[in-house]
């Protein structure tokens, strides 16, 4: 077997220029493949990316009705929702893959906060214990919240970086009096939040896809809220799930626990907010398109075996003479046969190996020139070989097929 | 006994009859003899040589290589035979342009299943009985023609065959090559070997320890002729 890929590496090595021209169908064919499947990854793991914040892992869990998130500032307090309490967050932390669990309420446009006579239009959201350390906030400056500002109710406030920046202008904020609700709030502390994966923003559409975050966030003690809004406001849970795919179970299953003990409705329920799924419909979108490039690079494999087939025909016409002499000094049928289709399969499985070289080249040439997101995908390289192989095998049958099957008495006399 | 024909007829189709090319033809060789079969062209020497050699198949009558029956013989085990039991060495010396005359040797009995390194070392022995050892590395087109066909007969005898089938073998040669190569026929002879030259050059015929004749498909001299 080794013996026969040599002498057929040898072969293909005598013919250089026939060689690479037989093979450019399968190199066009699996450059193109493995471009259009790095292509194809790339602006999926983008998407998921953006939408989830690989590495965050934290599902949000909020009540719903009718297939919208029920936000309280347009809304009447929900009936037949009760409040969550310590126990429920317990049972919720003992659910599979969950790292951690917070409670939080939120105003996405606050509206009633100054700092002296500048209003802020960001959100506002009252955080329990918990909340900033799960979804990976770090102070940056100031402190954090104590378990004495929790405990005591105390109106202190943490902003995220851009709040300080828009707000501040420059004013070190640390110390500094929020109005909120006409209540005053001491700010204690910025946080940052660890960008684990910043969203790649191109377009308006992608803007809006991705970022709601832009205009800031101020953190204040979760019992403060009677304070500034509602006192029995329904919480929402945030949760940290141990990975990225266990996001959606999680989800589920906190949304079914909650349900299960603070929802007396029917019209209202918790529910996660299913980024997998969001971003499983935009994939799919893409996917669509791309699956029509498969099939036209599939031709052109089509192309490059009959190629293929083609040049090993009269390969095993031009060694009639050779295939007669070893078939009449007792090389078996089936030997010829190997012999010739272990030529066919290693010359595509070369113009395989060319061709995911070439499909790289050509990966990287797209996402420096056209700032596509790509991802070269290992098992698509692994496929692709075998692919060229198999091609090469199927293609090259004919011809094997032919050259065992010559009669040494005519093969031998053969001018 | 090496080989036994008895009776052999074979006809080849021609438009929409069969066209006889051998007329009951019996032969018989014993080992260590060394047998002509002379004829003109057309005669049908090349298809009493098809035959003998097992690239072919009678159409009627018996052929015994050794005790094995030729015409029940399947192609697989025909091939099996042409490896084990025929050395071939053909007008036009068929070597494999891409190969050194040591591969070239070695050939066979890779067929014949023998390990690499044993291949090269029976290789080796066979160009040295030739008396091509210094030219193992050398490939058919660097070789002269008496050269390349003293390769064939080392390929030929590699595997210790028991017959030496031999077809033509100074036709493509000078005198004086083809001289050299009988001179090794009779040497292998001498040493033991069984061989059948086919020819239609009297002086190469005249070399053979017995001389067959065959005419229009017909067998003639000898002791079991017609």
């Amino acid at each position: 077997m080794f013996e026969n890929i040599a002498l057929a590496l040898q072969g293909v090595w005598s013919h250089k220029l026939r060689s690479v021209l037989t093979m450019l169908g399968i190199i066009i064919g699996i450059a193109s493949i493995i471009t259009i499947v790095a292509t194809i990854k790339g602006t999926n793991d983008q998407i998921k990316n953006n939408l989830i914040g690989a590495g965050n892992n934290v599902v949000t869990v909020q009540l719903q009705k009718d297939g919208y998130a029920y936000e309280m500032e347009y809304n009447e307090l929900p009936s037949g929702v009760a409040l969550l309490d310590e126990d429920m967050k317990e049972e919720l932390e003992e659910l599979p893959d969950v790292e951690g669990v917070g409670y939080f309420r939120r105003r996405n446009w606050a509206d009633g906060v100054y700092y002296r006579n500048t209003a802020y239009n960001g959100s506002i959201y009252g955080v329990d214990a918990d909340y900033l350390s799960i979804n990976s906030y770090s102070i940056s400056y100031g402190r954090g919240f104590t378990e004495e500002d929790m405990a005591e109710h105390r109106k202190v406030a943490i902003l995220d970086g851009s709040v300080a920046d828009s707000l501040f202008q420059g004013v070190n904020p640390i110390g500094e009096t929020l109005e909120i609700g006409q209540e005053p709030f001491v700010v204690v502390g910025v946080a940052a939040q660890k960008v684990v994966n910043e969203a790649v923003i191109e377009t308006l559409n992608d803007y809006y896809m991705y970022m709601n975050t832009g205009a800031g966030k101020i953190f204040v003690p979760i019992d403060c809220w009677d304070v500034l809004y509602r006192y029995d406001e329904p919480q929402a849970v945030c949760l940290k799930a141990s990975g990225t795919d266990a996001m959606t179970s999680v989800g589920t299953k906190a949304a079914d626990l909650l349900n299960g003990r603070a929802v007396s409705s029917t019209e209202i329920a918790y529910k996660a907010d299913d980024l997998l799924e969001r971003a499983g419909d935009l994939q799919n979108l893409s996917k669509a398109t791309n699956n029509q490039l498969l099939w036209i690079a599939g031709i052109s494999l089509l192309v490059g075996g009959i190629g293929v087939m083609n040049i090993m025909l009269v390969s095993v016409t031009e060694r009639i003479r050779e295939i007669g002499l070893k078939l009449a000094i007792g090389a078996r049928q089936r030997r010829i046969l190997w012999q010739f289709l272990t030529e066919a399969a290693v010359l595509t499985t070369l113009g395989g190996i060319l061709g995911v070289g070439f499909g790289i080249g050509l990966t990287f040439m797209m996402s420096r020139v056209m700032g596509t997101a790509v991802s070269i995908s290992i098992p698509a390289c692994v496929i692709a070989l075998v692919f060229s192989m198999v091609i090469g095998i199927v293609f090259g049958l004919v011809p094997a097929v032919k050259a065992s099957r010559l009669n040494p008495i005519d093969a031998l006399r053969h001018e | 006994m090496i080989l036994q024909m008895t009776d052999i007829c074979k006809d080849y189709p021609m438009g929409k009859t069969m066209n006889p090319v051998l007329k009951h033809i019996s032969l018989t060789v014993e080992k260590g003899d060394y047998l002509a079969i002379m004829g003109p062209s057309g005669s049908g020497k090349t298809t009493l040589m098809n035959l003998i050699g097992c690239l072919d198949v009678p159409t009627s009558g018996t052929y015994l290589l050794g005790d094995v029956d030729i015409g029940k013989c399947s192609s697989r085990q025909l091939s099996d035979i042409r490896n084990r039991d025929i050395g071939f060495v053909f007008q036009s010396f068929h070597l494999l342009p891409k190969m050194t005359a040591l591969d070239n040797v070695a050939l066979p009995l890779l067929y014949a299943g023998v390990s690499k390194a044993e291949r090269k070392e029976r290789a080796r022995e066979a160009l040295e009985t030739v008396g091509l050892g210094d030219r193992a590395d050398f490939r058919p087109d660097q070789l002269s023609g008496g050269q390349s066909q003293r390769v064939a007969i080392a390929r030929a005898i590699v595997n210790h065959p028991r017959l030496l089938l031999a077809d033509e073998p100074t036709g493509a040669l000078d005198s004086a090559s083809g001289a050299q190569v009988m001179d090794l026929f009779e040497r292998l002879h001498v040493d033991g070997s069984t061989i059948i030259v086919i020819t239609h050059d009297r002086g190469v015929a005249e070399r053979a320890q017995m001389i067959r004749y065959i005419k229009d498909g017909i067998l003639t001299g000898g002791d079991d002729g017609e």
